[in-house]
């Protein structure tokens, strides 16, 4: 078979239109979770079915598309995400996130702040943030309607009184606008405060679960906490040891069995992109 | 109409003379059954009402009724002078979440079992918008020591606790918000006799103490003959004998109440 047996981005018109006007909903409504008719893709779910319907309803031939997987644009998810859409789309791809027009994200928002007419799209495995405490979907659709969000302290309050400090550390539930309680994907809370206020626009797809949800642009989204354990974006305490950067996010890479270890940016474009520029970190070499 | 906020409730003047709850002519039928049938009564401020009757004769379907869990047919509820059937839902949900409280018969299903003793009492503060770690902590402490509950158990979970702790425990979680109505379903069931002597010892002072009006269902008539100032006798969905508990545990007049109290062991 070839490419050409493909409709544009893989997905047929009638469902992209489906998809499109959920999406549409989802940002008519900041936060609330909307039903779709979620499609079997060809890859499994867990793999970013969601991200996936949604970068393909909002795929135009004149896109520029940048994938990345927990803020990596060459691992395999990543890879194989942005091969599909360049073969059913024949759309152009970037690595670099000011270049891009849709990024499809994986568990990151870039370091690189976005700007306006980009469309961030997030992987979401499990979009009901109070399912760990209310297993009951009627249940939890009830206290959405009825703003009843005080489970979802409950949750914090054992982070502090079992570990002295809220210990949720990804997935920290948010509330957008005043109003729906949202689970931003499991984003480390290091990303919390770039949710709010972005100039891009901000879909999230959960393709098991048949949810959209969205964030348009300049919407105020806030980290739930408490008065007296305010919330606190945390980090590793290290610089980046390729780079130098000290306020990027992250990972911790074992070199070798004898406990030595590195940290380095989980955003490789713009770990890259600063190597480019000069600068060098402690376990890096000048470019 | 606005709620109060749970800090009011103090200040807010209790009349004795009105009624807290009055229900007329309630009946819930299951299909062609019926499940309870034309009950009425009034309830008053600090007032202690015992429900008893054998099993399926209606009384967990009225008070499933009452506390809003289920929809009566017919009939009308009236708490504090308002319409309680013909309130939104998220000012009857508002209203189980601060004036009400409903203590089950099984802890497990009123506790969060993965969730610590801290957070059961707590839970219900924060439902009600407290957002202060400090605070809440405290009262929680304050709260599982009136119901005799060790300060350094706290942080357990409560399936590391005995069934009377648990039971207990549950009684915390829905008396901290401070409410003046409590509805509760065979609160000593599936305990040991000397355990349910502690709680009924432990229930009788904080009803006597918080002027707490207490709806109680059981087939157990010691457990009312304690607690209960009055006594309804339910059989087949309907109320077959009501009046004050000792006058109706001593000298009952139908058929059978008759039967329901010489049916108790003596020991």
């Amino acid at each position: 078979m070839t490419d050409q047996h493909y409709t544009f981005a893989y997905l047929d018109e009638q469902t992209k239109r489906m998809i499109r006007r959920a999406i549409l909903k989802g940002i008519a409504v900041p936060g609330y979770q909307v039903p779709f008719a979620s499609r079997e893709m060809p890859m499994p779910y867990g793999w970013g079915t969601g991200g996936v319907q949604v970068t393909a309803a909002c795929l135009t031939p004149e896109d520029r598309l940048k994938v990345i997987d927990q803020g990596a644009d060459d691992t395999t998810n990543a890879v194989s995400i942005r091969k599909f859409f360049a073969r059913t789309a024949g759309v152009a791809t970037t690595e670099r996130t000011t270049e891009a027009t849709v990024i499809q994200t994986r568990h990151r928002i870039p370091e690189t702040p976005l700007r306006a007419g980009q469309i961030l799209v997030y992987q979401v495995p499990i979009p009901e943030p109070l399912r760990f405490l209310e297993p009951r979907e009627t249940e939890t659709r009830k206290m959405h309607e009825l703003e009843e969000y005080g489970l979802t302290h409950v949750k914090l309050y054992e982070d502090i009184a079992r570990h002295g400090q809220i210990a949720t550390a990804y997935a920290y539930p948010v509330k957008v606008e005043g109003r729906y309680v949202m689970d931003p994907s499991p984003i480390p809370k290091f990303d919390n405060p770039k949710l709010s206020g972005s100039p891009a626009i901000q879909l999230f797809g959960a393709g098991r679960e048949q949810r959209i949800y969205a964030l348009p642009p300049w919407t105020q989204v806030e980290s739930l906490d408490f008065d007296d354990h305010p919330f606190q974006a945390s980090k590793a305490p290290h610089d980046c040891d390729l780079c130098g950067a000290a306020h990027s996010y992250l990972d911790e890479v074992i070199t070798d069995d004898r406990g030595g270890r590195m940290f380095v940016c989980s955003d490789t474009d713009f770990c890259a992109g600063r190597r480019a520029k000069g600068h060098v970190g402690r376990l890096g070499e000048p470019a | 109409m606005t709620l109060l906020q749970p800090s009011e409730f103090s200040t807010k003047i209790r009349s004795p003379d009105q009624p807290l709850l009055r229900v007329e002519d309630l009946t819930r039928r299951y299909g062609p059954r019926i499940g309870c049938a034309e009950v009425s009564f009034d309830l008053y401020p600090g007032e202690v009402l015992g429900i008893v009757g054998e099993s399926g004769s209606g009384k967990s379907t009225l008070l499933s009724c009452l506390a809003g869990h289920q929809r009566p047919d017919l009939g009308r509820i009236a708490y504090d002078g308002r319409d309680v059937l013909a309130m939104t839902e998220t000012e009857r949900r508002r209203l189980s979440r601060t004036d009400w409280a409903y203590v089950h018969q099984n802890p497990r299903d009123g506790l969060r079992m993965g969730v610590s003793a801290g957070g059961n009492v707590g839970e219900r503060l924060m439902a009600v918008g407290a957002r202060h770690y400090g605070d809440i902590r405290a009262k929680a402490v304050d709260w599982l020591g009136r119901v005799e509950i060790a300060a350094d158990r706290v942080d357990d979970r409560p399936t590391a606790f005995s069934g009377g702790m648990q039971q207990r425990l549950q009684i915390a979680r829905n008396l901290v918000t401070g409410p003046r109505l409590v509805f509760m379903d065979e609160p000593t069931g599936g305990l040991d006799v000397s355990v349910q002597a502690r709680l009924l010892d432990l229930l009788r002072g904080l009803v006597r103490d918080l002027g707490l009006s207490v709806i109680i269902v059981t087939h157990d008539l010691a457990v009312v003959r304690l607690l209960a100032h009055r006594l309804m006798v339910m059989k087949s969905g309907r109320v077959v004998e009501q009046g004050l508990t000792d006058q109706v545990l001593d000298d009952p007049q139908h058929a059978y109440t008759q039967l329901l109290v010489s049916s108790v062991l003596q020991v």
